[in-house]
């Protein structure tokens, strides 16, 4: 598939091939900026159940798939979604009630450990944690790690320096790798092929893309080869890592794509109400998100004056002025 | 909504906090803030005392605008008229490099502290069943590791003010003054604790908190009463209340829609 000249394909059959029942999964994103949402509610479409899933910072789509059922272990460095949940509700609850198993590393940990699954290592060191309950603790117990391969037998492990005082750092944490089997990422650009450009933050995600052995991109705009090949220097994921190209506008909506449109204070706030309650919540689900045959369906909700206020001021990269509280 | 303690003194409690950090930072330096008022405090600081302090997050952005309010350190307002936008490989870096780690403050904020400055911001309760379950460290373990000087902001309750932390995030000055060095972390540590009460400082000698200042209004002995271990309260002053510039500034320029001041 990743040799093909053409990976453009739909997102029903891009998660209906590759995102399997148990799978382990990471989403790209931070927050409440560039968060894969229509692959999310997709996945939440087709009722995928016994995700494994893995994220740095996410906040509305981690929370989406734990509230709809689809994740039943997490790793995880930090679930909220900025100043709309500071600690996302789905996840919050889930884990109060024990329906899902967590495991906490920090923000550079979790980076560190894509970045090592990307580079073909076990591990890299880090000076990050030393002396913590995220060494001490850990989520998933030895047995459960015993019994699944895509997991190591040890949480984190702290080392004297080898090299002695080399570099005043004298002792260390090892971080293992992540290779999760699919990732996905929403992207602003990419070509039929699978070269992406990124524009903004990268925040993880080109480590998240380059340590799965299966990668879906979803892109607000799919362009020609040519277009991304006049300015290399501005791309960042090539077609060699990627399996499926899914164009979809809004394709992170309710959350932010920086130059393209900012996230939705509306919705977010709304979610955030909903997600405190249940039958609220499981309304919203069979509505808002099983309702809809797909994003299109989904963003055809809102109304075009809606919609145009998020659009982004080609100045500043996002909606200037926008009314957000 | 205008607070009792508003109308007396003229301003919020929040902006005073705010106003108490933004003092902190020092000109010059690289100013990691997380979401919501650590953020404000930075932004209050740019514009009123420390024009040459950069601005930088987690997420990847450094020297970042701010022509508005972010609501996440995701949010695409960190991403405007920035010096580099990188990922979140490169700013943890710049944190652990000790060039550039060095200049850095942190800003924090947690669910409970210890006297070391020790935070939680994972759990309440048993880790594996947790009975509040909170975001989680973020990028807050990282920059307590690796950078010289934090400032920490909490709400001041008896109950976020323990005696021991229900889970261990992120590294303060551990159990005293070689508790860092034994554990094979850097010198440097948190300095300042910001509440809604007061302003807390960490003893040279022993480590501890204490008391360094009380708001205009507050008493020594309520800030014990809601502090859940003992407080050396000898050294409290009265905290210098916001002048009408630095109030100005916050309102008009860093805020104006009041998103995360109220």
């Amino acid at each position: 598939m990743r040799s093909s000249q053409n990976k453009v394909t739909t997102l029903t059959a891009a998660i209906a091939s590759l995102v399997k029942n148990n799978c382990h999964l990471s989403i790209g994103g931070f927050t409440i900026n560039r968060n894969p949402m229509a692959a999310v509610y997709e996945i939440i479409r087709q009722q995928k159940r016994g995700l494994h899933l893995y994220a740095h910072s996410n906040g509305q789509g981690v929370d989406e798939l734990i509230g709809a059922g689809c994740v039943s272990r997490l790793e995880i460095a930090y679930a909220g979604s900025g100043r709309f949940a500071p600690t996302c509700i789905r996840f919050r609850r889930a884990v109060e009630r024990g329906e899902i198993l967590v495991e906490d590393y920090s923000n550079y940990q979790m980076t560190l450990r894509f970045m090592a699954g990307a580079m073909g290592l076990p591990f890299l060191p880090t000076r990050s944690g030393l002396g913590t309950d995220i060494i001490r603790h850990w989520g998933f117990a030895k047995s459960l790690r015993k019994n699944d391969n895509g997991l190591p037998d040890q949480k984190l492990i702290t080392i004297d320096n080898p090299f002695g005082d080399w570099c005043d750092s004298p002792k260390l944490v090892l971080v293992p790798a992540i290779n999760p089997e699919v990732t996905i990422i929403h992207v602003q650009q990419a070509d039929r092929r699978g070269n992406a450009r990124i524009q903004g933050l990268t925040f993880a995600d080109i480590e998240q893309a380059k340590a799965a052995r299966h990668l879906i991109i979803t892109c607000e705009e799919l362009v020609e080869e040519e277009f991304l090949k006049r300015e290399p220097d501005r791309n960042q994921i090539p077609f060699i890592h990627v399996d499926a190209v899914i164009p979809i506008t809004w394709g992170a909506y309710p959350t932010a794509c920086y130059r393209h449109y900012d996230y939705d204070p509306r919705y977010l706030n709304n979610y955030r109400q909903t997600a405190e309650d249940e039958e609220s919540y499981q309304t919203y689900l069979v509505e808002k998100i099983m309702g809809c045959a797909n994003h299109q369906e989904f963003i055809a909700l809102n109304d075009d004056e809606h919609l145009k206020n998020l659009i982004a001021d080609p100045e500043t990269g996002y909606a200037t002025g926008l009314k957000r509280n | 909504m205008i607070k009792k303690e508003e109308i007396e003194t003229g301003y919020s409690r929040r902006e005073m906090m705010t106003i108490a950090a933004a003092r902190e930072i020092k000109n010059g330096e690289i100013v990691f803030c997380g979401t919501g008022i650590s953020m404000l405090a930075a932004m209050a600081a740019k514009n009123i005392s420390a024009p040459q302090s950069t601005i930088f997050f987690e997420t990847g952005a450094i020297d970042s605008r701010l022509d508005e309010v972010p609501l996440a350190v995701a949010d695409s307002r960190v991403m405007h008229a920035t010096a580099v936008n990188g990922g979140l490989a490169e700013a943890f870096a710049t944190m652990q490099n000790r060039f550039t780690g060095s200049r850095v403050v942190g800003i924090l904020g947690a669910a409970q502290i210890d006297i070391y400055g020790n935070l939680n911001s994972t759990a309440i309760g048993d880790y594996r069943q947790p009975e509040v379950r909170f975001s989680g460290s973020g990028g807050a373990c990282d920059v307590a590791s690796f950078v010289n000087r934090t400032i920490i902001f909490m709400q001041h309750e008896k109950r976020k003010f323990v005696e021991k932390l229900d889970y261990f995030t992120s590294p303060g000055w551990i159990d005293g003054p070689d508790g860092r060095q034994k554990i094979g972390l850097g010198s440097g540590g948190p300095e300042t604790v910001i509440t809604n009460l007061g302003v807390l400082r960490f003893a040279e000698e022993s480590k501890k908190m204490y008391l360094a200042a009380c708001y205009p209004g507050i008493t020594p002995e309520e800030v014990q009463l809601n502090t859940g271990f003992t407080l050396d309260l000898e050294q409290a002053e009265v905290f210098p209340p916001p002048t009408s510039t630095e109030l100005k500034i916050l309102r008009q320029r860093c805020d104006p829609q009041r998103l995360i001041l109220d």
